[in-house]
């Protein structure tokens, strides 16, 4: 089964947030969605979980009892402890007692936060609390699990250990969705989405996405075209488009920052070329 | 340093409005309802020397009921009720005046003149027989305190649910809008209602304020009168994102309910252009009942007006917020199509490109 959106329209005023946007979130695996500040994710995102509407376009989702959502805020209730906000959660979900036990007890393990039961939601760690709302998310054993950037602003450690929460939920057939700015976390996703403006900029797998880009990226001491390099480490990089031999500098092999830099790039260019 | 602060301040209109809007509208309200003097107070006339003492009232009286079968009986029921401020019962050689004790300038006002009068009159001040400020003030401040809390607290408590982004999660999980409502209102309606019986209590306890009439009513009044607060908290918590914009905008609601509501200045002593402001404001509306229950034991039927006004403010504030509050917790612009036999929903949207 797979879950997702098609052609997704949405319009804030004059402004549009997402232009025929479209993306598939098979069960059983982790899609990402990438890009910048303003790219449309949240959007995207909300309109899967019902809180944005569509204006043109189709959504396609389990029933409301099935789909656990982490939005970009909190995700838990701060003045509240952990074991008091599974119980407000589970009892929305019809969980209480035994079988709200037997749901969050696992889940509080693995996300070792069965030791602090009893702290204040709003006491826990920025990590802590991100993975509280990733518990929350799950106790419903979501079909869809949509999770808005969870481990932006969490530490390395944390991010490691939500990302393994992620990845078991994705194992245990759960579809999940999850936006993100951070690029070596989509490159593990099953498939991802780059969005640029409310566009689809490149989709796919990870490595249809990063054999997706025409035209070359050399790494090079010098820009022969400042506009079309970027510094990566401490590298510059440079995109050619197809037809354009290398000025200079190496070939190289693009990770999924280099592509998705030179596809915004690419992007520019062609708007640039329209009458 | 400075510039930042004023381009800052430019752009939060909230501030920007308390800081010039503000001071103007307190300066014109305050000017024109900071009145104690009462020009006029409502007066009976009864008994059988009723329409001979009516014409030797100086101006200050306005005779509004004259009756000469009435007895002393007669004139305690119109005062009960609210109808009047004062009267005069009058008999062959001497008359007393009845003067409403929970009406306390218009009450001081009266004894002054009538000390002027003859001493044929013989004052008899009912429901407030000292004149104690304590006693017509402890029945608007629990007014107050319930507008305080139904307001400001209630729209703190709401608004932090936004603030935090756990609306959202509210709104996604599988409860009903108005679970969800009812679930975030019934506590502080309950709490202010804890609150209420509290403080009546207390200010009986501590300042020896009278319980005279039936403490339904009076619970009816609050009832009502916490539905309308409790419609503006959710309201000030729906155009708030945060906890600090919805206590500027409760202030804008708290302060003209002070000034206004007749809880310090006399309805009656306000000049006409400001006075109507005041039954725009539910806090006038309970201190009526709260005054006319306590005080002077009013019975329901003479509270028809504000319990009436309490009523029509409740249906119409309390709706209309829990309607927008019900708008933020499930939007509208989506249309469901079909729901599939594997419980998956496809929900599809048309609109122009």
């Amino acid at each position: 089964m797979s879950y997702g959106v098609s052609d997704a329209w949405v319009r804030f005023g004059s402004q549009a947030a997402l232009r025929g946007v479209s993306v598939d979130v098979p069960t059983g695996q982790v899609t990402a969605v990438v890009g910048g500040d303003g790219a449309g994710k949240t959007t995207l995102l909300r309109s899967l979980v019902g809180r944005v509407g569509l204006d043109q376009g189709s959504v396609a989702v389990p029933a409301r009892e099935r789909i656990g959502y982490l939005p970009a805020t909190a995700g838990s209730w701060l003045d509240m402890s952990v074991q008091e906000n599974i119980d407000f959660v589970g009892g929305a979900y019809g969980l209480a007692g035994q079988a709200l036990a037997q749901r969050s007890d696992p889940l509080l393990e693995r996300a070792d936060l069965a030791g602090v039961r009893d702290r204040l939601s709003g006491q826990l760690s920025g990590g802590m609390r991100r993975k509280l709302g990733f518990c929350l998310a799950m106790l419903p054993d979501p079909e869809l699990l949509v999770l808005d950037e969870p481990s932006t602003g969490v530490d390395p450690v944390s991010r490691v250990d939500l990302w393994r929460l992620i990845s078991e939920a994705a194992a245990n057939g759960s579809a999940v969705l999850m936006s993100t700015t951070y690029l070596d976390e989509a490159e593990r996703c099953a498939s991802l989405l780059v969005l640029h403006d409310g566009r689809t900029l490149l989709s796919g797998t990870p490595h249809e996405v990063v054999s997706s880009l025409p035209g070359t990226i050399v790494s090079t001491a010098t820009l022969s075209r400042p506009d079309f390099g970027w510094r990566h480490g401490r590298e510059l990089r440079e995109w050619f488009p197809e037809g354009r031999q290398p000025t200079g500098g190496v070939a190289i092999t693009p990770g999924l920052e280099d592509v998705v830099i030179a596809s915004s790039l690419k992007l520019a260019l062609d708007g640039e070329e329209q009458p | 340093m400075i510039l930042k602060e004023f381009r800052e301040l430019r752009r939060d209109r909230r501030t920007l409005a308390m800081l010039i809007a503000m001071p103007l509208l307190l300066l014109v309200v305050f000017g024109y309802a900071a009145n104690f003097s009462v020009d006029t107070v409502r007066t009976a006339v009864v008994g059988p020397q009723a329409e001979q003492a009516t014409t030797q009232l100086p101006a200050f009286f306005d005779v509004t009921t004259v009756e000469p079968d009435g007895t002393r009986s007669t004139a305690e029921d119109l005062l009960q009720r609210g109808e009047i401020d004062v009267a005069f019962v009058s008999s062959t050689g001497s008359a007393v005046a009845l003067v409403d004790g929970s009406n306390l300038f218009a009450a001081q006002s009266i004894v002054s003149v009538l000390n002027r009068l003859s001493d044929q009159v013989t004052t008899e001040v009912l429901y407030n027989p000292e004149l104690k400020t304590s006693w017509v003030m402890i029945p608007a401040i629990i007014g107050l305190i319930l507008t305080f809390i139904g307001t400001i607290i209630t729209s703190i408590g709401l608004v932090r649910e936004r603030q935090t982004g756990t609306l959202e999660q509210l709104a996604v999980m599988p409860i009903k809008p108005s679970t969800v409502i009812f679930g975030k209102i019934a506590p502080y309606f309950l709490v202010a209602s804890i609150d209420m019986a509290l403080i009546t209590v207390l200010g009986m306890w501590l300042f020896s304020v009278p319980f005279n009439g039936n403490p339904l009513v009076f619970a009816l009044g609050g009832a009502l009168f916490l539905f309308v607060v409790l419609g503006l908290g959710v309201f000030i918590s729906t155009v708030s994102q945060n906890a600090g914009q919805a206590i500027q905008l409760a202030f804008f609601f708290l302060l003209p309910q002070i000034l206004l509501s007749g809880m310090i200045f006399p309805l009656d002593a306000m000049a006409a252009g400001v006075r109507w402001i005041a039954y725009f404001l539910p806090l006038t509306y309970f201190t009526m009942i709260s005054r006319g229950v306590m005080l002077r034991g009013a019975p329901l039927d003479s509270l028809w007006l504000p319990i009436g006004a309490l009523t029509v403010m409740a249906l119409l504030v309390f709706t209309g917020a829990v309607l927008r509050f019900r708008r933020d917790l499930a939007p509208t612009r989506r249309k469901r199509v079909s729901t599939t036999e594997e419980g998956t929903e496809t929900d599809t949207q048309a609109g122009s490109t």
